[in-house]
């Protein structure tokens, strides 16, 4: 009854013209998106005096186009241009918390909220005029910024007097019929990027405050080493401008008047602080080896039938630890003044970085104040929330300035939490037709989830304080990693089993969390079982499919690539799934070239349904950028260490994809208007990367199981 | 340690009083309070800092202050006429040329560079011309698209 209830609620904006609604009211926990975590209208947006809106939002714009996305569904709702909306993002005291801007989720919550908060405006002020005219709301005409009934006229600052709605969203809300819409799923220029063209303020690198100074911190040489002995008057001596030098345990930060001094004495510390030095990290066995025999939390996380029967055809997958390599390390401004902690952060959830702040420093919540501003390009949880609570720490030691604390390309590449390095174990037994009956799964990786989300155990600095702040347990196996790791095809026996380890490096979420290394293992192992079971790759997989969405992506995909004329030594190969098996489904097909020693990828193509589509150009900006960005995880990428400390430690040694590798992309976008929105930034990576190694497969003969599908990787 | 220096930044002079063996781009970011350079690796290995040095683009982060002081330095900032943008700039609004946006002043600089060189590039010299600069969120076939805009 209640999932029925809000499907309808969901979709009431189709069935419903004019006004006239159902009688019910909808429980809370029934409001569409974030409306639940707040129903007020006024927290979600405001009227300005001019006629134009204020949006809130508690999401972040990460370079996602989420800033677009809402002030289009909100300036439909209330028939208003795009220019008239301005949209506030993430900050402690002006937004709805909506927790982190993460999992693909933010159409769905943050958007949806905007959707109905709008809706719900726009019949408050309908209702406002019916009242004050004693006309029926019918009557009424609804315009930009007035209201109309013949020839009078209201504006909507009249009508509000001053006063911002006080309502909360409740039932009754009647969204704009979408064959009406004007603004959403049409694509939208995003403002944002003329200002960066500009070279306006955007970055939170590029925020100055009066006063500022600026700071850096000193990095042990290994995770586990410990400060034994610092020489401030060396550094003092040497290079002017020192403001202070903050020790706290084996934590170290230096302010300094002038950038470059901070560099300067980062350096000049560097070298000459001694630490107790650990050899922390595994090297001479294998990594496979090694990450397989540790000690893990063990659970079945899915099962189906009967899955204990023989099986006939098995193989074994690697996702190596990758890394978020944002171009622009992470950086942040923290303030404490009179006794209130300000934080300038492009954390990705500005109120659980509060909520950490809170307890790591002592302060009362109503003192910290966290304001959200872009950053770099972040996928997921990279070196933010730790670079804000680093300057938060240097600022209560050195109240009364504005702190700018900027990491460094080597502390970006060395201390941000990776992406874990996965094991994905595949078997099954087809019948003599050629269909999968049986699948056994068996993954082992670290935890994909290890944000602060309020515990400053999980910020970097929480390993160097005196004492330190330990680290709890995993308690259950972590929902991001075993995402996408039960197919979405059809198969009467099915098991899944985790085996969750603790590994030798820090970790926690990077785009598209475990789904990337669990669809690429069974997207090539699919492709395995296709030619074991004499099947054309598209038809092995629809056979096995009964969902028409997962069906019709894959069929377009195959029309999109049926002219292609394949070259000699040249291998196309496809990929599908459904990101978290309930979000958008997407479908690649990519085509690679090797000749001598290079693996060159020529072409990527996706198709992508994500249900309503709010910004198509957005939608497919996102699914280009992550063709590329997986492509380049899956042919070049991998974190790499010896005993003591990691070696990635900038481009070189971490190499990424330069322009001369980047292949033509080409997206295509399934509309369904109808049908509800669905998180789509974090849907094509897995799909990329069996893609690619499926092509490479056919291009060359090898079938490579090991990411990244490197050249040596050919030989034998 | 410091020492006056004399800049030629986008068309104006300034005297500056820094420590000369200040990389380029911290004058330029905390002096000058340009917003365009910006800091990606510090290692000549990204192209997020770059600038043009006498119309040439170059990464701005290891170079000291003080040997850049007879030549033209240009930023993102210095590339529009007045209100007109470069045609580069307007390249990539048209083609809604970014994610993050982070890499954009790179790859615009080292197209405007690329473009006074070579009017009319074809692929394989834009890549070239961008090949220096590094993006992570993927949008180099849309940077791609942008320049060869630009240049018709
Ligand atoms: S910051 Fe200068 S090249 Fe990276
Ligand atoms: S758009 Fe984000 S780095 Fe290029």
């Amino acid at each position: 009854m209640q999932t029925s209830r809000r499907d309808f609620l969901k979709t009431m904006g189709t069935l419903t013209i004019g006004f006239t609604l159902p009688s019910w009211v909808p429980e809370a926990d029934e409001l569409p998106g974030s409306l639940q975590r707040d129903p007020r209208i006024r927290a979600w947006l405001e009227i300005l005096e001019n006629g134009q809106i204020r949006v809130f939002t508690g999401k972040m714009e990460l370079g996602q186009g989420i800033r677009t996305a809402v002030a289009q569904v909100a300036a439909e709702e209330l028939s208003l241009p795009l220019s008239q909306v301005e949209v506030v993002m993430a900050d402690t005291d002006r937004t709805p918390d909506e927790s982190y801007t993460a999992g693909s989720a933010s159409i769905e919550n943050s958007a949806m909220a905007v959707r109905y908060a709008a809706a719900a405006a726009r019949q408050k002020l309908l209702e406002l005029a019916a009242k004050q005219w004693r006309k029926p709301v019918e009557e009424l005409q609804f315009a930009a910024g007035t209201i109309r009934w013949k020839n009078k006229q209201i504006s909507w600052k009249e009508l509000l007097n001053g006063k911002q709605l006080q309502d909360e969203v409740r039932g009754n809300v009647a969204l704009k019929p979408k064959g009406q819409y004007q603004l959403v799923g049409k694509p939208m220029p995003r403002p944002e990027i003329n200002r960066m063209v500009r070279a306006e303020t955007w970055f939170i690198q590029d925020l100055r405050l009066p006063g500022m100074v600026h700071a850096r911190m000193v990095r042990p040489p290994s995770y586990g080493a410990r400060l034994e002995k610092l020489d401030e008057s060396a550094v003092r001596k040497q290079i002017p401008g020192i403001q202070k030098v903050v020790v706290q345990g084996s934590l170290v930060g230096v302010i300094a008047t002038e950038e470059f001094q901070a560099m300067q004495a980062q350096w000049t510390l560097q070298e000459s602080v001694r630490w107790t030095d650990v050899q922390p990290l595994p090297t001479g066995t294998a990594l496979v080896s090694y990450l397989k025999s540790l000690p893990a939390r063990i659970e079945r996380v899915h099962e189906k039938g009967q899955p204990t029967g023989p099986t006939t055809i098995k193989a074994q997958y690697y996702k190596p630890y990758l890394m978020h390599g944002s171009i622009g390390p992470s950086c942040a401004i923290a303030w404490y003044q009179k006794g209130t902690l300000r934080v300038w952060s492009h954390s990705q959830g500005v109120f659980p970085l509060r909520e950490t702040l809170h307890r790591l420093l002592k302060l009362p919540l109503d003192r910290i104040h966290v304001i959200g501003m872009a950053g770099s390009g972040c996928y997921g949880h990279n070196g933010a929330d730790d670079v804000a609570a680093e300057a938060a720490w240097l600022a209560m030691a050195y109240p009364e300035h504005p702190i700018r604390l900027q990491w460094s390309r080597d502390e970006e590449h060395a201390w941000e939490p990776y992406g874990s390095a996965m094991i994905l174990e595949a078997e099954a037994r087809l019948s003599t037709a050629g269909r999968i009956e049986q699948w056994n799964y068996t993954l082992w990786s670290d935890t994909y989830t290890a944000r602060p989300g309020g515990d400053p155990a999980n910020l970097l600095l929480a390993r160097y304080l005196d004492p330190p702040i330990p680290k709890k347990p995993a308690s259950s196996i972590n929902g991001g990693t075993i995402r996408n790791s039960e197919p979405y095809y059809n198969i009467p026996d099915i098991a899944v089993d985790a085996h969750q380890f603790e590994g030798p490096l820090r970790v926690s979420s990077l785009r598209a969390l475990g789904a990337f290394g669990n669809v690429f293992a069974i997207e090539s192992f699919m492709d395995e079982l296709a030619e074991k079971a004499r099947k054309d790759p598209f038809e092995f997989r629809i056979m096995h499919l009964e969902d028409e969405r997962a069906i019709a992506v894959l069929r377009r995909l195959q029309e999109l690539i049926q002219n292609e004329r394949i070259k000699p030594k040249e291998g196309v190969g496809i990929a599908f799934a459904r990101y978290k098996n309930t979000a958008a489904y997407c479908a690649v097909a990519a085509r690679v070239r090797v000749t001598g020693n290079q693996i060159k990828v020529m072409n990527l193509w996706s198709v992508i349904d994500a249900g309503e589509v709010i910004n198509p150009d957005g939608l497919k900006n996102q699914t280009e950028g992550g063709l590329i960005q997986a492509a380049s995880w899956t042919l070049k990428e991998q974190v790499q260490f010896d005993a003591q400390q990691i070696t990635s430690r900038d481009w070189v040694s971490y190499p990424i994809f330069l322009m001369s590798e980047i292949p033509e992309v080409e997206v295509v976008v399934i509309d369904r208007p109808q049908e509800p929105v669905l998180g789509a930034g974090e849907a094509v990576q897995g799909p990329t990367a069996a893609a690619l190694a499926n092509a490479l497969y056919r291009a060359s003969g090898k079938r490579v199981r090991d990411l990244p599908l490197i050249p040596a990787k050919l030989k034998n | 340690m410091e020492a006056t220096l004399h800049l030629r930044v986008n068309g104006q002079s300034h005297r500056l009083t820094v420590d000369p063996a200040t990389p380029l781009l911290y004058v330029l970011r905390n002096q000058l309070q340009l917003n365009g350079p910006k800091y990606g690796c510090g290692l000549q290995q990204c192209g997020a800092c770059m600038v043009l040095l006498d119309g040439k683009a170059q990464p701005s982060c290891l170079i000291a202050v003080e040997t850049v002081q007879k030549q033209e330095i240009t930023t993102l900032e210095g590339i529009a006429q007045g209100t007109q943008l470069h045609p580069v700039q307007q390249a990539f609004i048209d083609e809604q040329a970014a994610q993050c946006g982070y890499c954009l002043n790179g790859m615009i600089l080292s197209a405007v560079s690329l473009l006074k060189e070579n009017p009319k590039p074809d692929e394989a010299a834009i890549r070239e011309g961008l090949e220096r600069v590094l993006c992570r969120c993927g949008t180099q076939s849309r940077i791609l698209r942008a320049v060869k805009r630009a240049s018709h």
